[in-house]
């Protein structure tokens, strides 16, 4: 018996495999372990989707309103502020006011401004949207994250938006707010909105103020003891407020929560001090709700449920046990069946076959890959390819061995003739599996990445390792019957 | 053992006009039940909602779809799942809302019918099938290019548009057999259909590289003859494979349970169709596109003559002479 240097590749790789896949199989507290998928195991996944075109939108009305607020602050005269399609459009009248306005456009930034004498045209930059749409879903991820750390699952508050808005209502077109459509009120910079008691506002576009500017929000009660929102407004915030009731006295300001109007009173006098409150017939949940959502930050653009998956726990136990009896047997059945049709030769396929299942088990766990039941069968899948690389290179010596060659011959030219045939077939195999990685979501993701690993722990045991025990033994290789299964004819 | 042990070839060529005829009637077939038919696309596809609820009793189905009636959820199919107790219901609506949770306003509806268990709740919404189908449709195309440039390289365009040929087979008739048997496609039957594209490459690789070992080891000049003496040669080994992969995928149709009962039954079918293509029908591509031994003979000869060549080369230069 002689060591060589494929077995000792082969023994290696058996330890790296028990050592690794010991935490997996025996459930040990310690150690890396392969993740059961939701199908397995239970609980919830999600799918969602920013709506970032929003954060978009938002994000120009945002510099709609600062332009609102200091044109009107410098009391620069001009025909007009308006906001269509994602564009401002502003006529200064004063030619000296010009510099001024390309001034405050330049602080702003990100902005593509074209100009024909007093016409202003502006919109966002490609780049801005880009930055926006991506700061959208990294803002999305952070809310989401805070609320989920903060108040856990249950809360609906999660997924709330948050989004508070001041908007003036139209005053001229209000009362048309039954009449007119959508598209009509954007002509005049205005939208249609609807309230919580499911009457219609027109309300100017132009936002005044947006929920970036609020630092606080709580529950509190109002002089029936119903329940309101307080909130309390950054001092820019609070200036821009104050500003807005001290020029607008008389005219209504309506209250925008993720765009429901919740109440639209009429403006008496200045209000200073950079706070305010939402009333709105809430029930004392529901203020809470949306007191949270909005001190936790607003979420940049709303969010859609594009997928959700549960599974109950007794779900997953269940379809657990089914598989692994399943798995179980069929293997089994393979090694009894390799082990009479092929005598000893069986033997050390089963030993590849075997080494083959750990390896996998223990390079998942170190990967922390999530089983699920595609990936159970990407397991199936991956242990038939195993056992198809001894069949061939069994069958090969036996064709070898038929034909009159000596043992030793015959088993070092079948490793040669096996192994061009193994290597074309595993290595279309695998590159289908990388692309259906690189296509593939959640499960698929999961069956390449099984398939993968085990293609490539296959050719290792099959190839080498076999081999190895090959060699190691030739000297007491002779009976062909017990050894291959085949009748010798010499 | 042994299961082959005729020494003479199989004439599997002589009735390769009988076997196109067969796969050629099943590829029809298969054809006109996926345009008439169509496949019965599942949630994961199409959207909507599916709620698995488990009973204490035999789930009282009648009951449950009257409960359902009376609600928005009027409309939904309501079926058995593998056994007695369970059912499944399917719901064509999906809600992109994460405020409401469709598995807890079905636990109210079916309040009066029973004490039950809601088991899983999958929400999926429309826009995402189209997405899969397009990434699908986009990775399978991709697959086939790959397979075409990798079997082109190593064997030749001949062999690598007859393995494309025999993986279009493989798959219609088993897409087929899904359509026939109504069984719901979702992502889980997408990996079973890859994994047969595996497979089925798998098996037929095997078959041509022994056409190919052929061709440089014998003199052999009959491409007829030729064909069938390596699918004889490789005969065992193919049987014993399918084998073995027979009995573990049966194994896991009988006792995997009912979730993975779709996906079973596609690799069954695949491994079946698989097995029968590269047996009987991939070398008669082969015959049909006119594969020329002569010529790969010449090339191959050829090739081995430049890698001679520049082995002598390389030894001449380590020994300094050039």
């Amino acid at each position: 018996m002689k060591i060589n240097y494929k077995i000792t590749i082969l023994f290696l790789a058996i330890v790296f495999g028990l050592w690794y896949s010991i935490p997996s199989l025996l459930q040990t507290e310690n150690g890396k372990k392969i993740n059961l998928g939701l199908d397995l195991r239970g609980g919830m996944h999600m799918l969602l989707r920013t709506n970032v075109e929003e954060a978009v939108e938002n994000k120009i009305k945002s510099v709609a309103s600062a332009l609102k607020y200091y044109i009107e602050k410098e009391e620069i005269i001009t025909g007009g502020i308006s906001l269509t399609n994602g564009r401002i459009d502003i006529e200064v009248l004063d030619k000296s006011d010009i510099l001024k306005v390309e001034k405050m456009l330049n602080e702003i930034g990100g902005l593509e401004i074209k100009r024909v004498k007093g016409l202003f045209d502006i919109k966002l930059t490609e780049e801005t949207k880009k930055e926006t749409r991506e700061w959208a879903v990294k803002g999305a991820v952070e809310t989401i994250r805070n609320r989920l750390d903060q108040f856990g699952l249950a809360e609906p508050t999660v997924m709330k938006r948050g989004d508070l808005k001041m908007m003036a209502v139209d005053e001229n077109l209000n009362n048309q707010a039954y009449s007119i459509s959508e598209r009509e009120a954007q002509n005049y910079g205005s939208t249609i909105k609807d309230s919580k008691e499911g009457r219609k506002y027109i309300l100017k576009d132009i936002p005044i103020l947006d929920g970036k500017e609020i630092v606080d929000a709580r529950v509190a009660f109002d002089e029936s003891n119903q329940p309101i929102i307080s909130f309390t407004l950054s001092s820019l915030g609070g200036k821009i407020f104050g500003d807005f009731t001290e020029n607008n006295i008389g005219k209504r300001l309506a209250i925008v929560l993720d765009d429901i109007v919740y109440s639209a009173p009429v403006i008496r006098s200045r209000i200073g001090g950079g706070s305010g409150q939402i009333s709105g017939g809430f029930t004392i949940e529901e203020a809470g709700t949306v007191a949270i959502a909005l001190k936790s930050g607003a979420l940049p653009a709303s969010v859609d449920m594009v997928e959700k998956r549960s599974v109950g726990p007794s779900l997953g136990a269940d379809s657990i046990k089914a598989s692994i009896i399943a798995l179980v047997s069929g293997f089994v059945l393979v090694i009894i069946f390799m082990i009479i049709y092929y005598g000893i030769a069986g033997v050390i396929s089963n030993i590849a076959i075997i080494a083959n299942i750990i390896l996998i088990i223990a390079i998942m766990s170190l990967f922390g890959a999530t089983l699920t039941l595609p990936g159970m069968a990407g397991i199936v899948l991956t242990v038939g390819m195993a056992v198809d690389a001894n069949v061939i290179i069994t069958e090969r010596i036996r064709e070898l061995l038929k034909e009159g060659k000596r043992m030793g011959e015959a088993i070092k030219e079948g490793y040669s003739n096996a192994i061009r045939a193994i290597l074309d077939a595993n290595i279309t195999t695998l590159l289908v599996a990388i692309i259906l990685y690189a296509y593939g979501t959640g499960p698929i993701k999961g069956f390449a990445v099984t398939i993968s690993i085990g293609i490539l722990v296959s050719m290792l045991t099959a190839i080498i390792g076999t081999q190895g025990i090959y060699e190691m033994l030739l000297k007491k290789i002779k009976n062909q019957k017990i050894w291959f299964g085949i009748k010798g004819d010499k | 053992m042994e299961i082959f042990k005729r020494k003479t070839d199989y004439n599997f060529m002589g009735y390769r006009k009988k076997f196109l005829i067969i796969s050629i009637i099943l590829m029809i077939s298969s054809f006109v039940l996926l345009f008439s038919k169509g496949l019965n696309f599942g949630i994961d596809f199409t959207g909507g909602t599916i709620v698995q609820v488990k009973y204490e009793e035999k789930a009282p189905i009648e009951d449950i779809r009257k409960e359902l009636e009376k609600t928005d959820y009027q409309g939904s199919e309501v079926v058995e799942f593998g056994s007695k107790e369970e059912i499944v219901i399917k719901i064509k609506k999906s809600t992109t809302n994460i405020e409401r949770d469709i598995g807890d306003e079905v636990r109210e509806i079916l309040k009066s019918t029973g004490k039950y268990e809601i088991r899983r709740v999958d929400i999926v919404g429309a826009k995402v099938g189209g997405e899969l189908r397009e990434k699908g449709i986009m990775a399978l195309i991709l697959s086939l290019v790959v397979i075409l440039i990798y079997v082109s390289i190593r064997f030749e365009w001949r062999f690598a548009v007859a393995s494309i040929f025999a993986l279009i087979h493989d798959i219609t008739i088993t897409l087929g057999f899904l359509s026939l048997f109504n069984i719901e496609v979702n992502l889980d039957i997408l990996a079973a259909l890859l994994t047969i594209l595996g497979y089925s490459l798998n098996d037929t690789i095997i078959v041509f590289d022994r056409i190919r070992e052929s061709i440089q080891r014998t003199k052999e000049k009959v491409l007829y003859s030729l064909i069938n003496n390596s699918v004889s040669k490789t005969l065992s080994r193919t049987t014993l494979t399918s084998l073995t992969t027979f009995f573990v995928v049966l194994t896991l149709f009988l006792f995997g349970g009912e979730i993975i009962n779709g996906f079973a039954f596609t690799l069954l079918v695949g491994v079946i169709v698989g097995t029968y293509s590269s047996i009987f029908v991939a070398g008669t591509f082969l015959l049909q596109l006119k594969f020329s031994i002569e010529n790969f003979r010449n090339k191959e000869a050829e090739k081995e003559k430049k890698r001679k060549e520049k082995e002598n080369l390389r030894k001449m230069y380590e020994m300094g002479r050039v």
